[in-house]
C-alpha cells in the first residue's frame, strides 16, 4: 500500500487529553511520519501548556502566560494536528472504534491514546468546599489561586509534597504568611529520603514558613468563606487554603469502557492497555517498571514525554519496551532539586557535598548498585546518576563521596 | 526582537524572529525548529538544547555560567563555542545571531 492509499484508508489516531503527554504523542506521531489524521481532545479551554511553572515561576509572577504554551497556536495547523480545546470525551465505543465527544459527535480511530492525566485531590473533610479553599492542577486553578493570593494575608497549605512546598516558596516570594500542614512525620514523605526531607523542612522554616508535621487536618472552618483550619484542638487562622494532597488519576473513561484499571490505567511496556488498539500514557498510566521490578504510576514531565513516544513507536510498529530511569525536579527558593530513580529499597546512603553549602547529592545504593540520586543544586551529579542507574553501575561509595573525583569519570 | 538563524546539522537553515526576553532555546521551540529538544523546559537541567554559537557572536552571547559549564560535560561533541541555548537571553544585541546544532542532543 502506498502512502496516499494508506492515508485514504486510515481513520486516524485520537488522543484524549491535551496536556504534556497528549501533545507529545501527537508531535511524535508526526515526527515518525504518521500520515493519517491525528485528533487531540483537550478538556481545558487553553492551548496545551506546561504545568510545572504553575506552582513555581508562574505563581510567583515571574513568568508570563504566553511562555507557558507548549507550542505556538500556528503549530497545530502546520503539523496537521486537529486540536479541539474545551472538548471532553464522554465515552469510548470500543466495538465501533469511536470516541463519543461531549457534544455527541463521534470520531473514529484506528488507535486511541488516553492521556487523561488526573485531577487535584480534594480531601473528604468538612469545609473542603468552602469559598477560599483551592486546589492546583490546571491553569485556571493557578489563575484563581494567584488572584486570591493577591488579596490574602495568610495561606494555609494542606500537604507538604512538591506542589505544597513549591506554592509555599512562591507565596513567600509574594510576601504572604504561609502555614504548611503535613499529616506525615516529614515533608515530601512519599518521594524523598528522610535526610532530604529534614533539610528541606529546615530551609522552609528559615524562609519563615510555619511548617508543621504530624498535623492531620480535621476540618476546614468557616461560614461561607474559609476562616481557619482545624488541627487537633487548635484552629489556625487562614483567609486562603490550598489543598495539596496529590492527584486522582482520571480513569473514568477507561473504566466505563471495560479496560483494566486500578490506581491508574494498566498498560504494558508498549503503553498498551488491555485493548490492543488503546494506549494510555503519562500521569494516568500504571505499568511495571522492569528496572525496579515494581508497578508504578509516574507523575512527571519526563514520563509524560517518554511514555507517549513509546506509544507512538508501538503504533508505528517500532515498539521497543519502555523501561525508563524515572526523574523528577522541583524548584523551591533558589534550590533546584533533581531526583533520578526510585529510592525505595535502598540499603546504603552516600552523601557527596556539604548541605551547609547549599549544594549536595545523596546517592542511594541497593546491593551495591546505584538505584537513586537526590541532587540539590548539583546537576552534574544528577546527570551522571541517571546514566549510571541506566547502566546498572556499581560505584565505589568512597569515590562517590570524594568531590575531587569528577562525576563524568564514573561514566567511562 | 532579534533575527536568529538556526542551522541544523545537515545544513538546513531556519531564520526566525525571536522576541526580547525569550531564550535562544525558546525561539527554536516556539518556531518549530528541529534539533533542540529542551527536555527540562529551560531549567539548565538536561543538556538537550546544546548549540554551537557562530564565532562572530561568541562574545555577544555571553559567558557560560558555572552551572552551564558543568552541564555541558554531559553533552556530546562539546567545543569551545558550545552553549546551552536555554541560557542565552535574546535582546537586540543578538540581532543576526547564528547558531548551529550538534548531530545529536544528550
Amino acid at each position: 500500500m502506498n502512502d496516499r492509499e494508506w492515508r485514504r484508508l486510515a481513520k486516524g489516531i485520537v488522543i484524549i487529553g491535551g496536556g504534556q503527554a497528549g501533545l507529545s504523542a501527537a508531535a511524535e506521531l508526526r515526527k515518525r511520519k504518521y500520515a493519517g489524521p491525528v485528533t487531540v481532545l483537550a478538556g481545558e479551554a487553553a492551548l496545551p501548556y506546561q504545568r510545572p511553572p504553575l506552582s513555581k515561576t508562574y505563581l510567583a509572577g515571574e513568568m508570563a502566560l504566553d511562555r507557558l504554551w507548549l507550542k505556538p497556536e500556528a503549530f497545530y495547523a502546520r503539523a496537521g494536528i486537529d486540536l479541539r480545546t474545551d472538548m471532553r470525551a464522554r465515552a469510548i465505543d470500543r466495538a465501533n472504534g469511536e470516541v463519543i465527544c461531549e457534544d455527541g459527535s463521534r470520531i473514529a480511530y484506528d488507535d486511541l491514546i488516553l492521556a487523561t492525566g488526573g485531577e487535584a485531590r480534594r480531601l473528604p473533610i468538612p469545609g473542603a468546599q468552602l469559598e477560599g479553599v483551592h486546589v492546583l492542577r490546571t491553569l485556571a486553578e493557578a489563575d484563581a489561586l494567584s488572584a486570591a493570593l493577591e488579596r490574602a494575608k495568610t495561606l494555609v497549605i494542606i500537604g507538604a509534597g512538591y506542589i505544597g512546598l513549591e506554592v509555599a516558596a512562591s507565596s513567600r516570594k509574594r510576601g504572604k504568611e504561609v502555614v504548611v500542614l503535613e499529616a506525615a512525620d516529614r515533608p515530601m514523605a512519599r518521594t524523598a529520603s528522610s535526610l532530604l526531607s529534614g533539610w528541606f523542612g529546615a530551609i522552609h522554616r528559615g524562609y519563615g514558613v510555619d511548617l508543621r508535621v504530624g498535623a492531620a487536618v480535621n476540618r476546614i472552618v468557616g461560614e461561607d468563606r474559609v476562616t481557619g483550619v482545624k488541627v487537633a484542638d487548635e484552629v489556625i487562622e487562614a483567609d486562603l487554603v490550598l489543598i495539596a494532597a496529590g492527584l486522582t488519576p482520571n480513569v473514568g473513561l477507561a473504566q466505563a469502557a471495560g479496560l483494566d484499571v486500578s490506581d491508574g490505567i494498566e498498560v504494558d511496556a508498549q503503553a498498551r492497555t488491555s485493548d490492543p488498539h488503546i494506549y494510555a500514557v503519562g500521569d494516568v498510566a500504571r505499568f511495571t517498571l522492569a528496572r525496579y521490578g515494581r508497578s508504578v504510576r509516574l507523575e512527571s514531565v519526563h514520563n509524560a514525554i517518554e511514555q507517549d513516544k513509546a506509544a507512538a513507536r508501538a503504533i508505528m510498529g517500532e515498539g521497543e519496551p519502555y523501561d525508563p530511569v524515572p526523574w523528577f525536579w522541583s524548584d523551591q527558593y533558589e534550590l533546584k532539586l533533581q531526583i533520578a530513580g526510585l529510592i525505595e529499597g535502598s540499603d546504603t546512603l552516600v552523601r557527596r557535598g556539604d548541605p551547609e553549602e547549599g549544594r549536595f547529592a545523596l546517592f542511594h545504593l541497593k546491593d551495591g548498585a546505584l538505584i537513586a540520586c537526590e541532587a540539590v543544586n548539583c546537576a552534574p551529579e544528577f546527570m551522571a546518576a541517571q546514566r549510571m542507574i541506566a547502566a546498572g553501575a556499581r560505584p565505589d561509595p568512597e569515590k562517590l563521596r570524594d568531590q575531587s573525583v569528577a562525576m563524568k569519570d564514573f561514566l567511562s | 526582537m532579534a533575527k536568529i538563524t538556526y542551522i541544523e546539522h545537515d545544513g538546513t537553515e531556519h531564520g526566525v524572529d525571536v522576541e526580547d526576553g525569550m531564550t535562544v532555546m525558546e525561539g527554536a521551540i516556539r518556531n518549530m525548529v528541529p534539533g533542540i529538544d529542551a527536555d527540562c523546559g529551560g531549567a539548565c537541567a538536561c543538556a538537550t538544547c546544546h548549540v554551537y554559537v557562530d564565532e562572530a557572536w561568541a562574545a555577544k552571547a555571553g559567558e557560560r555560567s558555572s552551572m552551564e559549564e558543568s552541564m555541558l560535560d554531559f553533552a556530546s561533541d562539546v567545543r569551545d563555542n558550545s552553549r546551552l541555548s536555554c541560557q542565552i537571553k535574546v535582546s537586540g544585541v543578538l540581532d543576526g545571531l547564528i547558531v548551529r546544532m550538534p548531530e545529536e542532543q544528550g
